[in-house]
């Protein structure tokens, strides 16, 4: 219940196609990501959703409501802003509780749920403080307590961690999922950071140029990418996609995972180009017939720049796409077409 | 002190020196003399100036005229500013919004301050003519309304004055209004209306808190523009009809450079030196503790 779903959803700014018939479904009490580089329309999918901008096009529902016409205070959504906008004049407290005043909640309910909020963010101590004297960590959960106060079924979040250094990105990545199921909120988190879409999703939809490119779990993504763009966008470094190397076949790419590839005395010549060391494992950057072909190695690698190497990897790590569509093409069909 | 600092310390000096020096010319220098001249008479032809201590504070005290044109300057203290920044706060969250022909608007309602002053003055003088006036053509012609000479009547004429003054100075104030509503950040109207705030309810809860140190300033603006205005009453009715719209400054004038009586003119300066000097430090220091500065 209380699914999400968007059926040709279209957004034009004059010309442009901005969203371009977007359609997917979030079940309840799931983590959906909307992935994709900047400028792909995931920004603007969930502004839609939140009713922020009017559709040329499509329909949203939510829950068993079709709220596409609907303002967004009728649409029961709660949502994270980028930059968090809270209410510079006003204090943490205020700030939480703006949305209760909008709708005359009683001043006691308005209280036990301020402090259970408080609680739960750990945000006790820092009530009667203005957003300024925060950090921005600190600014961030007042922003999550401002949407988890309002007790909606749905959370929409716009990139909320791009504004916090690594260290602390890392733990409010483990602090959104750990609240978000024990909420049992069903969340639309839009980033462009691939590593957050892999760890905290359920299901991610990648968004390129206003288009979906692929909608699914973490593990389909990365383990079967749907286009090379998927591929390519998903794992750093991303997957390594040749032309023309043997394996592959006429009008196809070759795909193969950096981790997939072993170093080795039989296989594809290349030659090392640089050497990264990153502690826990090696990137080995080579160049493959001029193509550039990342591979990691665990630990120190022990290759030198300009040394030849030779590639090989297990027949069950290759990824065929269409040289023309860039679309994946299952083994089996490829295997088919070549006995054709 | 080491040698590098006392240099870094006279380059500073040296820097707010041809300011400093302005100001103490032009600006605390003759508000010292003007204090000193106070305590004068004033000099005539072969009769130097004497002490006289305060009887110029006493002759003011006694002087009808000063109290008429004091009471005057409240009135239009009262009338021009909280209505002129009532609608320059209007007009600006008007032309913020998403309207057609917003930049048109936005140079309409800036057009007034443009104008020169005497320019102005003369158009509303046309305006306020009696029978073929733009007014008198409305309410007689019009309206079947016995005609009026509006700035030629006692109880009238400051009100005409009033009007022109808020025309004037509403486009000016509206301006400082913009730009501080485009400083406050698009996503927090968003945020509230995800909450369910209704417009105006943000406005009050938002929008208004936020614009307050603008306020602020625009009301000092207003409250120093409302006691030196001069230039339209020299143009539309120098103080007339018996000093019915004569302002403070407008008397000081007249005292000072038509009478010649310049130590009572300097008493009447420092009245309203005094004025100024007290709602700046009321406004300062009640208001800006109430202020949400970003």
């Amino acid at each position: 219940m209380s699914a999400i779903s968007l059926r040709d959803v279209t957004k034009l700014w004059g010309n442009a196609r901005a969203v371009d018939s977007v359609s997917f479904e979030a079940a309840a009490g799931r983590f959906l990501v909307l992935l994709g580089p900047s400028g792909c329309g995931k920004s603007t999918t969930l502004r839609l959703i939140a009713g922020l901008e009017q559709l040329s096009s499509g329909r949203i529902c939510i829950g068993d409501a079709d709220v596409t016409g609907l303002p967004p205070a009728r649409r029961r959504v709660s949502m994270v802003f980028q930059s968090y906008a809270l209410f510079p004049h006003l204090s943490v407290a205020e700030n939480i509780v703006f949305g209760l005043r909008v709708r005359d909640v009683a001043p006691r309910e308005r209280g036990e749920r301020l402090a259970k909020v408080a609680a739960l963010l750990g945000l006790t101590e820092l009530l009667e403080r203005k957003p300024s004297q925060l950090s921005g960590g600190q600014q961030q959960r007042v922003a999550l307590g401002r949407a988890i106060i309002a007790q909606t079924p749905v959370c929409l979040m716009d990139e909320p961690l791009s504004n916090l250094d690594a260290q602390l990105r890392q733990e409010m990545r483990r602090e959104i999922r750990a609240l978000q199921q024990k909420l049992g909120i069903t969340m639309i988190y839009v980033t462009h950071d691939q590593t957050e879409a892999m760890t905290m999703a359920d299901q991610v939809v990648l968004l390129r140029d206003g288009h979906v490119e692929q909608d699914g779990t973490p593990d389909e993504l990365y383990g079967r990418p749907a286009t090379v763009f998927a591929a390519r966008f998903i794992g750093t470094p991303p997957m390594n996609v040749l032309a023309g190397v043997p394996g592959a076949g006429e009008g196809r790419l070759l795909g193969v995972r950096p981790e997939d590839v072993r170093l080795g005395v039989e296989g594809l010549p290349g030659t090392v180009e640089s050497v990264e060391y990153l502690g826990a494992d090696s990137i080995v950057s080579c160049r493959v017939g001029g193509q550039p072909f990342n591979v990691r190695v665990a630990r120190h690698a022990s290759a030198a720049p300009g040394e030849a190497v030779r590639l090989s990897w297990n027949t069950d790590a290759v990824h065929l796409f269409d040289a023309q569509t860039g679309k994946r093409m299952e083994r089996a069909t490829a295997l088919a077409q070549k006995v054709a | 002190m080491n040698r590098a600092s006392a240099q870094a310390q006279i380059h500073g000096w040296l820097l707010l020196l041809p300011a400093a020096a302005l100001l103490a010319l032009f600006t605390h220098y003759p508000a010292l003399a003007t204090l000193w001249h106070s305590f004068y008479s004033s000099p005539k032809g072969g009769r130097p100036a004497l002490w006289v201590g305060l009887d110029n504070y006493r002759g003011m005290v006694e002087d009808p005229v000063f109290w008429q044109v004091l009471g005057n300057n409240l009135w239009f203290a009262a009338g021009t500013i909280p209505v002129s920044i009532a609608l320059a706060l209007l007009m600006a969250v008007w032309v913020n919004g998403k309207i057609a022909g917003r930049g048109f608007l936005r140079l309409a309602y800036f057009t007034p301050t443009v104008l020169p002053m005497i320019a102005v003055a003369n158009i509303w003088l046309f305006f306020y003519t009696p029978t073929y006036g733009l007014l008198e053509q409305f309410t007689v012609d019009l309206l079947g309304l016995p005609s009026h000479n509006w700035l030629g009547t006692k109880s009238t004429v400051l009100a005409c004055l009033i009007v022109v003054t808020i025309w004037k100075e509403a486009g000016f104030f509206m301006i400082f209004y913009l730009a501080a509503l485009q400083a406050i950040p698009p996503s927090l109207g968003e945020a509230a209306a995800i909450e369910g705030a209704g417009r105006w309810y943000y406005f009050r809860r938002v929008t208004f808190p936020l614009l307050m140190p603008t306020t602020l300033f625009v009301l000092v603006n207003a409250v120093i523009n409302s006691f030196r205005l001069v230039d339209h009453i020299v143009v539309m009715t120098r103080g007339g009809p018996d000093n019915a719209s004569s302002l403070l400054l407008y008397y000081i004038y007249d005292v000072g450079f038509k009478f010649w009586d310049s130590a009572y003119a300097s008493t009447l300066t420092m009245v309203l030196l005094a004025i100024l000097g007290t709602t700046a430090l009321l406004q300062f220091g009640f208001l800006e503790r109430r202020i949400h500065y970003r």
